[in-house]
């Protein structure tokens, strides 16, 4: 089953929620991947610290323009959707700016002149970190300057295959790269926090999962006696509310220092066992 | 003096935008731009006034006329993006891997293919209480972030030279992508909103590493300073070790939480707070020195 916990809005609590899962989950003798699909600032590894096994480098495949051949014809240029190939026709001046080039092709078959030529280029790579025999992480990590993380998130998401419970730890926001995770999972775990920006980028992350006819779930981290509305939303949205955690310093800290809150408080971790427990056996068998 | 602050974090829910409202609410008339445009919500605190929309193009999405379609599978292979298949000897393409390269549509021997733009993305210019506010939302599953971040700062850029501003105060968005590239490129001063935890460690590096890439003048401020005191320290000395200006350290605060509940910035809700005297200091430090160079 491939479960994928979520955030509209960043520092929620996705990570804290996700690697504190993955340790219970495997403690409790499952076979786990934890996929971070937060590819611009992975950091489910460092409570882990595990050394990589495998590395896989992703890449796109750039133009080169071959000058001698080139007829300055201006095609590629026109095909180019990205606005990645600079052309000027009178000076004959063509340049490839490759912070602009999607990989998508274009250019190649616009030219009739075989004046372009491949070359690779890295958007990142992807890291294999075996815990033990049983659980693994799957680290998706973007080169620094990269134009989009969706080509490592995909990458990482297929590397993950369908053995035994999948967690996603999602990338915030709600763009591309949010729903790319997020479509690729069986259920979703939305993490939020008491605040009017929580509810407003809680409310945006649920109107597309409902588009998607995903099923999901929300967890209200660092929940507060004081402010209701998150509480008041999914109720009169019939939305379940999987789960509170009360704001405690003590989880900041340990969080803080790199380290697994559930290892020290063994009632939290019975909690989240059960809480996802639930999920799995009801919708655990409903696709894969 | 004219001054253009960005603020920007790696990772999320660092206090970025709690910051930005902040700076926005300390000199007295000022352009707010969030550029945070995946997630804007400054405009729930200060709940501007609109008077200017526009619709922002988020690229494009290749759409098959099955009246023209023959199902010949010539476009499958030429997709780079595996957002063309053959399901049930029809062809189709799926909306979410489609990049809007325009390729399959230029390619197609029967023209099938057409490119629908995505509109549904709008960026927004009005007043607030303390000047001139721009922001943008980009619809939910759209790319091009960094795209409309441009536009809005191309707005911002006629407002204040409309309203006679000096200070432009700008919210990025968190992460390292072409949003957060977009809304530091060429402005003066780019503060990076980090926290006393390893990944907040982790993710500063990474931002840090990006701003260098533009050589601009870079400042940090720990937020939330003494929920780990001995972590902060580290990240202290990380910026010392690389040149780095540090702005400041903030303790964390209940008010914080309080002041956006209310929809006030805390320098409005609590001005004589601690926060708000160390966000003061932190802002004239930031500001004093340009007026040096």
């Amino acid at each position: 089953m491939r479960i994928a916990i979520a955030s509209g809005k960043g520092g929620t609590g996705k990570t804290f929620f996700s690697t504190n899962l993955f340790y219970v989950l495997d403690k409790k003798g499952h076979k786990v991947t934890l996929t971070d699909c937060d590819a611009e600032e992975p950091n489910s590894n460092l409570f882990f610290n595990g050394k990589p096994s495998k590395q896989i480098d992703v890449t796109q495949i750039n133009p080169v323009i071959d000058l001698k051949k080139c007829n300055y014809c201006g095609k590629c240029s026109e095909w180019c959707n990205y606005n990645a190939i600079f052309f000027l026709s009178e000076q004959k001046v063509i340049n490839v700016l490759d912070d602009l080039c999607h990989g998508c092709g274009a250019c190649f078959e616009a030219c009739k002149f075989e004046a372009i030529n491949e070359k690779e280029v890295s958007l990142g790579r992807i890291s294999f970190i075996d815990i033990n025999e049983n659980s693994r992480i799957i680290e998706s990590r973007t080169k620094v300057g990269a134009y989009t993380p969706v080509p490592l998130i995909k990458r990482a998401i297929k590397e993950s295959g369908n053995q035994g419970i999948i967690l996603f730890d999602a990338p915030p926001g709600t763009s591309c790269p949010f729903i790319h995770t997020v479509d690729n999972a069986d259920y979703i775990i939305l993490i939020t926090e008491p605040t009017p920006f929580g509810l407003s980028d809680l409310k945006q992350s649920i109107e597309i999962l409902k588009d998607l006819n995903k099923h999901f779930g929300v967890v209200i981290n660092r929940a507060e006696k004081g402010y209701r509305d998150i509480q008041k939303y999914l109720q009169v949205n019939k939305i379940p509310l999987l789960l509170e955690i009360p704001f405690s310093r003590d989880i900041a800290k340990q969080y803080s220092q790199g380290e697994i809150y559930a290892k020290t408080d063994i009632n939290f971790g019975d909690t989240l066992y059960k809480t996802v427990n639930i999920i799995i056996n009801e919708y655990g068998n409903s696709s894969n | 003096m004219n001054m253009e602050i960005a603020v920007i974090s790696g990772k999320g829910g660092t206090g970025k935008s709690f910051v930005s409202a902040a700076f926005a609410t300390i000199p007295e008339r000022v352009v707010l731009s969030d550029c945070d445009v995946d997630a804007a919500n400054l405009y729930l605190i200060f709940s501007p006034k609109i008077n200017f929309e526009q619709i922002y193009i988020a690229g494009q999405k290749a759409e098959i006329d099955y009246n023209k379609c023959t199902n010949c599978g010539y476009c499958v292979n030429f997709c780079r993006f595996d957002a063309i298949s053959t399901k049930a000897n029809k062809v189709v393409i799926n909306e979410t891997l489609c990049d809007g390269c325009h390729l399959c549509a230029r390619i197609c021997p029967e023209n099938a293919i057409t490119m629908l733009n995505n509109d549904k993305s709008r960026m927004y210019a009005g007043t607030f209480r303390n000047g001139q506010m721009v922001y943008g939302r980009l619809a939910p599953g759209e790319e091009n972030s960094g795209k409309l971040v441009s536009m809005i700062r191309e707005k911002a850029k006629t407002e204040i030279i409309k309203g006679k501003y000096d200070i432009h105060i700008i919210d990025g968005p968190q992460g390292i992508g072409c949003a957060a590239i977009s809304s530091i490129t060429g402005v003066d001063r780019v503060v990076i909103v980090t926290e006393p935890t390893l990944s907040g460690i982790h993710d500063l590096k990474r931002t840090v590493e990006l701003a260098s890439k533009f050589d601009l003048n870079t400042w940090v401020i720990i937020n939330k300073f003494d929920l780990n005191t001995s972590m902060s320290l580290k990240i202290e000395n990380y910026c010392k070790e690389n040149n780095i200006s540090f702005a400041g350290k903030i303790p964390f605060d209940k008010q914080v939480v309080e002041a956006m509940m209310n929809c006030k910035s805390i320098i409005e809700y609590q001005p004589k707070s601690d926060v708000s005297k160390i966000i003061i200091e932190i802002f004239d430090k930031i500001s004093l020195v340009h007026n040096k160079k």
